[in-house]
């Protein structure tokens, strides 16, 4: 600890705000700045700033092919309030949004400024993400299948590997889905979602059900993070304890895919700085990437909520549903909203919203400390936080 | 479609990416766009009483919402120019033409377009312009054709076109936007894809960790440097995991349902992705055993593809333990 | 020293070169300056505290084409990552504010581009606003022809200016054996060539070129052990300008001179011996020089700068590795470097570095 208002991270630093838009597979009344505006306003509204108390804006989405504009952030600037101010746009593939995150935090924890604003968006309606993730590049075999076609062997690794029945991914598809009928900014709206149901939709890329996967989405997400003086003056912010990124290879020989080393690297570094000795034990309340829903089992191993092996248990148990030991992605979390570039700052919003008591009917009750996770690219980048109602 | 080139020269082929996209415009940009379709500009006013022409969604200053329509005239003056003698793809005008920015009468801020001019010495900061419409306009900032000289000494303007069909407000707008690149391989998969093409497996190991990679690398990624050692590998092996595809996608290149399997050959540290055929895909399983089917050696290129799919062997499969690492 | 000294410590680049054989994912161009620049400084690869790269998708054609980049860092086990879609002076930055924050204590930023793959000028019309300018396809140089004439109208400059712009910058570059151009030329014979985009010439405009670039920085506790002359960063700031061309004054660039003056504290441009100027167009060059406020006697881009060489998204970091370079050779006691990304000059960074003795 480098002394008063520091900690190991740096200097203290605290979310003050969060704003989203209703999240939906064609936003056809904004253009790409009037989405990111939307987030913007709620954010800056929720933390009882206007744009000019901001003094840099991060910008986070996913590969420029998705909307076709090459690094939008620039034809951005004004309508993200960036003109005049330092911009840094952030690309880290499906972690971006938590990356995101993590560096409009660090620009606060550096010192380097007071207030930032944070947006991350995709509007995947311009295009096809389908399309721009499996182009086939001349020479190689053309049998990718988007996103999908590359989890599902690896998900089918995992159910070998810790034996899980079944149903889990069903049961984690249920959850999701039902606790997104709570969200009123969820793209998805499933209140009567069965395991029943789930395990009768068309089986995409077996082993993972139409129904245990991500929507397509058009969202925008937005988070001021101020220093501490700012979080002293805020109504109940969420302060920042702790943020990690990790990365590695997409491929290696020998490399874990259902399990992998940079996720366990990052859950390790983020709970020896928040202080956290038993995570399932201190974190009341997680959202964790999710978008095909056996993910929910893999990563409570991977972070450390369950021993290897062990994770579809909890959820056997309705441990992670609202409720239980450890409520996950009570927004809904991805299986419910996938603006692919935001959907890691939204986990972090919402992550942060628990924390602060303002996440409405998917309020995880009496919820001090959360976390908020992303990954991205192969499994192999990775970015979280642990926030929490308390000061550092 | 790969180039022929002396042997140890890297490959490369064309990579097109080309998709339409579909942008959804909202309120202040659909109606500068609605009234384009009909023939009319109309910018937007700013915070600071500026009239922004294009129209803007937010104030450049103070970032604050617009909504304030001006009409402006289709007519006014350069404010900086360039001059394009070789046009390329998609601009306005496939002759040469000149660049400028022009600040239509009644705009405070400046429309970059194209500028009809027929030769650089016509044009000049300052010169009078207006706008050439095309014969259907859509709603699209590609209504204005381009621009031309006005002013004394320019050709009187042609009888009013008839007012466009639509009456609907333009929401939308598609812009294809289609580039070509040179994809190339690295010099270490190159030699692998030579080798394709004789019927061969090559891979490479790393010389800090010994590991066997296939396709070769330019960069072991676990060591930073690149494979060397050149080792022969059979075209058979074993399934790892495998996931199996039935949905259908855009720009899909094999009809769904197939089997898409990491393949992990004999002798190699690390599995690719192929296609496995010759059973039932609720037969295939993990640590299954197969064998390359090539294509007929006639259609064999520089590519993974001339292996047309791994078929299983009908060998016992291989235990869990032995691959468990590979997954 | 306190947490907030850091240096760099460390600089090493690919040859820039029209066209490499290599992969659109700069393996072949990263793996041997990684290799270099961790030599040089004597910083193990697995003790680099974070990494952070600068990369373009749309220049290789491919949606995440940075990931496998990574391959050239050998990181596993796993390392402390970013990436920024943006030149690389901008993970340079980021890497900055990870050290800032204490937790970490060496950062190795490299930034590629292969820009031969695509049709550079054409790909880059995509940085336009996508509903009223893209669908004409203004291409880069057109653009930027658009700027020089603004000045040339504004009488801030003349064609002759801008050509002993190119002309200096290609006689420096002879002796810097990384530079695509470099040779002995006169402003007046230039000036005797066509247009390529009036008021352009092929001497005002940078070629296109495929490299990369990698820069090593330090806390202060780590920065002398890795280098001796380390050139500490005493200011470090980022601006950016509205993207509406036709809103802006292009003849002046307000980012830049915000950013300048943030970086370069009271004492301004004064003493600053050498300046790095991200200007891939002659004229640039001669409006940056405005802007930041630099001294007469500053010596400008005598690497041969952008003009000579201009890897897409390493330009930017390399100006700061040319900055650094002469503060850790001992030639410079204060140095400046600037980046640029977007249209006619849209975003801004200004690096103000200094040599202690």
């Amino acid at each position: 600890m480098a002394g008063a208002g520091t900690s190991g991270a740096g200097q203290l630093a605290a979310v003050l705000g969060t704003g989203q838009t209703h999240h939906v597979s064609r936003r056809t009344d904004v253009s790409m700045a009037g989405l990111c505006r939307e987030a913007i306003d709620r954010a800056l509204a929720d933390a009882g700033v206007g744009m000019a108390d901001i003094d840099a804006v991060v910008l986070g989405k996913a590969p420029d092919l998705f909307e076709g504009v090459m690094m939008p952030e620039l034809m951005l600037a004004d309508a993200i309030g960036a003109t005049g101010k330092p911009l840094l746009r952030v690309h880290t593939a499906g972690s971006v949004g938590g990356s995101t995150g993590v560096v409009a935090a660090s620009l606060v924890q550096a010192g380097v400024h007071r207030r930032v604003l944070a947006v991350a968006f995709e509007k995947q309606s311009e295009s096809n993400a389908m399309w721009a993730l499996s182009i086939v590049p001349p020479f190689s075999m053309p049998v990718g299948a988007g996103a999908g076609g590359y989890f599902a062997p690896h998900v089918r690794s995992y159910i070998r590997r810790s034996g899980a029945p079944e149903h889990i991914g069903a049961m984690v598809a249920v959850k999701d889905r039902r606790n997104g009928a709570r969200n009123p900014y969820a793209h998805l709206h499933q209140p009567d979602i069965t395991v029943e149901s789930v395990r009768a939709s068309a089986v995409l890329w077996d082993p993972i059900r139409y129904d245990e996967t991500c929507p397509s989405s058009d969202g925008a997400c937005a988070v001021v993070i101020g220093d501490e003086a700012a979080g002293d003056a805020a109504q109940r912010p969420a302060w920042i304890h702790a943020t990690a990124m990790r990365t590695e290879p997409t491929t290696f020989a020998g490399r874990d895919q259902v399990n992998p080393a940079a996720g366990r690297a990052a859950a390790a570094a983020l709970w020896a700085q928040a202080g956290i000795t038993d995570p399932l034990a201190e974190i009341d309340v997680a959202e964790i990437y999710v978008p095909f829903s056996w993910f929910e089992p893999m990563w409570l191993e991977n972070l450390g909520f369950a021993a290897e092996g062990e994770g579809w248990r909890l959820v056997e148990a309705g441990e992670t549903a609202i409720g239980g030991r450890l409520p996950v992605n009570p927004s809904g979390g991805v299986l419910s909203s996938n603006p692919i570039g935001a959907s890691g700052l939204l986990r972090f919003a919402e992550s942060a919203m628990q924390v602060m008591g303002r996440a409405g009917d998917h309020q995880v009750e009496g919820a001090r400390t959360a976390l908020g996770h992303a990954y991205g690219g192969g499994s192999q980048f990775y970015s979280m936080w642990v926030v929490g109602a308390d000061k550092p | 479609m790969a180039t022929p080139l002396a042997p140890d020269t890297p490959l490369s082929a064309p990579l097109d990416v080309g998709f339409d996209y579909t942008r959804s415009l909202g309120p202040v940009l659909g109606r500068f766009m609605t009234a384009l379709r009909e023939r009319r500009i109309e910018g937007v006013r700013g915070s600071d009483g500026r009239v922004h022409v294009p129209p803007v969604e937010f104030d450049p200053v103070t970032s604050e919402a617009l909504s304030e329509p001006v009409g402006v005239a289709d007519e006014g003056t350069v404010v900086s120019w360039s001059w394009m003698p070789d046009p390329i793809a998609g601009q306005p005008l496939q002759h040469p033409f000149g660049w400028a920015l022009v600040r239509l009468d009644g705009a405070d801020t400046a429309l970059l377009h194209a500028v009809d001019a027929g030769s650089p010495d016509r044009m000049r900061t300052g010169m009078r312009v207006r706008a050439r419409w095309v014969d259907e306009p859509v709603g699209s900032i590609r209504d204005i054709a381009c621009f031309e000289p006005a002013g004394p000494g320019a050709e009187p303007r042609g009888p009013a076109a008839p007012p466009p069909a639509g009456t609907e407000p333009v929401t939308m707008l598609t812009t294809p936007v289609h580039l070509a690149y040179r994809h190339s391989a690295s010099v270490q998969e190159s030699r692998y894809l030579r080798a394709l093409a004789e019927g061969r497996f090559i891979g490479q190991r790393c010389p800090a960790c010994g590991k066997v990679y296939v396709p070769p690398r330019g960069a072991c990624p676990a060591d930073g440097v690149p494979t060397e050692e050149e080792v022969e590998l059979p075209d058979r092996g074993i399934v790892t995991t495998f996931c199996i595809v039935n949905v259908p996608f855009l720009g899909q290149r094999i009809t769904p349902p197939y089997v898409a399997a990491y393949v992990l050959l004999d002798g190699a540290d690390i599995a690719f992705l192929h296609l496995v055929l010759g059973c039932a895909a609720d037969e295939v399983r993990m640590g299954m055993r197969v064998e390359a089917a090539w294509k007929p050696r006639e259609r064999w290129t520089t590519s993974l593809e001339n292996v047309d799919h791994f078929r299983p062997t009908g060998e016992p499969d291989a235990p869990f333990e032995s691959y468990r690492e590979h997954l | 020293m306190n947490r907030t000294d850091i240096a760099v410590v460390g600089f090493a680049q690919a040859p820039q070169v029209a066209e490499t054989t290599g992969t659109t994912n700069g393996v072949e161009m990263l793996v041997p300056i990684i290799t270099e620049v961790l030599e040089t400084t004597g910083l193990p690869r697995r003790e680099v505290g974070f990494w952070c790269s600068g990369s373009s998708d749309y220049l290789a054609g491919r949606a995440f084409s940075f990931v496998s980049a990574v391959d050239a860092i050998g990181a596993v086990p796993p390392i402390v990552e970013s990436h920024v879609e943006a030149d690389a002076a901008w993970a340079f930055y980021e890497a900055w504010v990870k050290i800032r924050t204490g937790q970490a204590r060496t950062a190795a930023v490299y930034g590629f581009g292969k820009s031969s793959a695509g049709d550079l000028r054409r790909v880059l019309a995509l940085q336009l606003d996508p509903y009223t300018v893209a669908p004409l396809w203004p291409d880069a140089v057109s653009v930027a022809a658009l700027q020089a004439r603004a000045g040339l109208d504004a009488g801030l400059w003349s064609e002759k200016d801008m050509a002993e712009v190119a002309a200096r910058s290609r006689a420096d570059a002879i002796a810097n054996p990384y530079a695509q151009l470099g040779d002995q030329v006169d402003a007046a014979t230039l000036l005797d060539q066509p247009y390529v985009a009036e008021p352009l010439r092929a001497h005002d405009c940078p070629p296109v070129t495929d490299g990369a670039a990698v820069v090593v920085l330090a806390a202060a506790s780590a920065a002398e052990d890795l280098c001796e002359h380390p050139a500490w960063i005493t200011g470090l700031e980022h601006r950016i300008d509205s993207p509406v061309l036709g809103a802006r004054e292009l003849h002046r660039s307000p980012s830049t001179a915000a950013a300048a003056a943030a970086a370069c504290g009271d004492i301004g441009t004064d003493g600053v011996q050498v300046a790095e100027l991200h200007a891939p167009f002659s004229s640039q060059e001669l409006l940056l020089r405005r802007e930041v406020g630099l001294p007469d006697s500053a010596r400008v881009n005598p690497s041969g700068g952008p003009l000579c060489g201009n890897p897409m998204f390493a330009a930017g970091l390399t100006r700061i590795g040319e900055a650094a370079s002469r503060v850790m050779d001992g030639s410079a006691d204060r140095v400046l470097a600037h980046a640029t990304n977007g249209p006619a000059l849209q975003q801004n960074l200004v690096c103000v570095m200094e040599g202690r003795d």
